[in-house]
């Protein structure tokens, strides 16, 4: 069985473990700008307690914002749960294990994949709705 | 070096050691190799629960302005400011640390300055720790910070 560790020299003869190695670093040279501006709007320029209901109504009333964090979305859940997969492959042996994990690994994607979309695609903009910085 | 190899054995995948006889295991022995490799599983996997969780409070949203606000309260809170600094910290560099990874793997002469890389890759995510810690922590100490105010 061929592994991609991910690091290191890349797996030669196509097939799913050298585009798993491309993958992880096209999506990673997107990854790097994307989540540094989503940690630089949401934790240095705006406060995090006001990332609040009004102010991310006011950002998806733009679909830049969700055309954004969709992208975001679907590259970090898919960089990290490619990761996790192969943190399974080098760590769980038995074979039952194996496949129980992987199996779980692949539900857990696309339910987290779901519910990321679902949220982004149907939540309605209202401004001025609710505080705009939320502190206990 | 010996003890480290020893002590870490544990976080050496076990699939690797079938190919020990290939040399694949030369950046194994408690080098910045080692550590490096170590660093960015652990804030790689780090990363990803913590994305898990966002995604579940980001689904909030569509239960209404104040159950979304209650869920956002909670980053406010010092505890979970601390682990935002952990998560900030962790994708310094595991970002950083990428694109050591893919410099070694798509320059030739990358593997030879991995060691010079590695000590820069853990400059600058301390360089771009500390300002940003800074703005994290600060509203617990009443720092100004100016990002009280609306924005994007």
């Amino acid at each position: 069985m061929r592994i991609s560790t991910g690091y290191g020299s890349r797996p030669a003869g196509g097939g799913f473990e050298t585009f798993s190695w491309y993958f992880f670093r096209v999506s990673a040279v997107a990854l790097i700008f994307l989540v540094i501006i989503h940690l630089l709007l949401n934790h240095v320029t705006t406060d995090v307690s006001c990332t609040s209901y009004q102010l991310v109504s006011i950002r998806y009333s733009n679909p830049f914002w969700r055309l954004y964090d969709w992208l975001l979305l679907t590259l970090a859940l898919l960089h990290g749960m490619n990761g996790l997969r192969i943190v399974i492959d080098d760590y769980v042996r038995s074979r039952g294990w194996r496949l129980t994990l992987q199996s779980a690994n692949g539900l857990l994607t696309l339910v987290f994949f779901l519910l990321g979309t679902i949220t982004l695609i149907t939540f309605q903009a209202v401004a001025n709705v609710g505080p705009h910085c939320v502190i206990h | 070096m010996g003890i480290f190899a020893g002590t870490f054995y544990i976080f050496r995948p076990v699939s690797r050691l079938k190919y020990r006889s290939l040399g694949s295991e030369i950046m194994y022995k408690g080098q910045s190799g080692m550590w490096s490799w170590l660093f960015h599983r652990i804030s790689g996997l780090g990363i990803l629960l913590f994305l898990l969780i966002h995604l579940v409070d980001i689904s909030l949203l569509n239960f209404g302005p104040n159950v979304y606000n209650e869920g956002i309260s909670l980053f406010g809170t010092v505890i979970v400011r601390i682990i935002s600094l952990a998560l900030i910290g962790g994708v310094l560099y595991h970002a950083f640390n990428g694109v050591r990874i893919m410099i070694i793997d798509f320059w030739p002469k990358g593997a030879r300055y991995q060691g010079m890389m590695f000590a820069t890759v853990m400059v600058l995510t301390i360089v771009c720790f500390l300002p940003m810690a800074y703005y994290v922590i600060g509203p617990v100490f009443g720092w100004p910070t100016g990002n009280m105010v609306g924005g994007i």
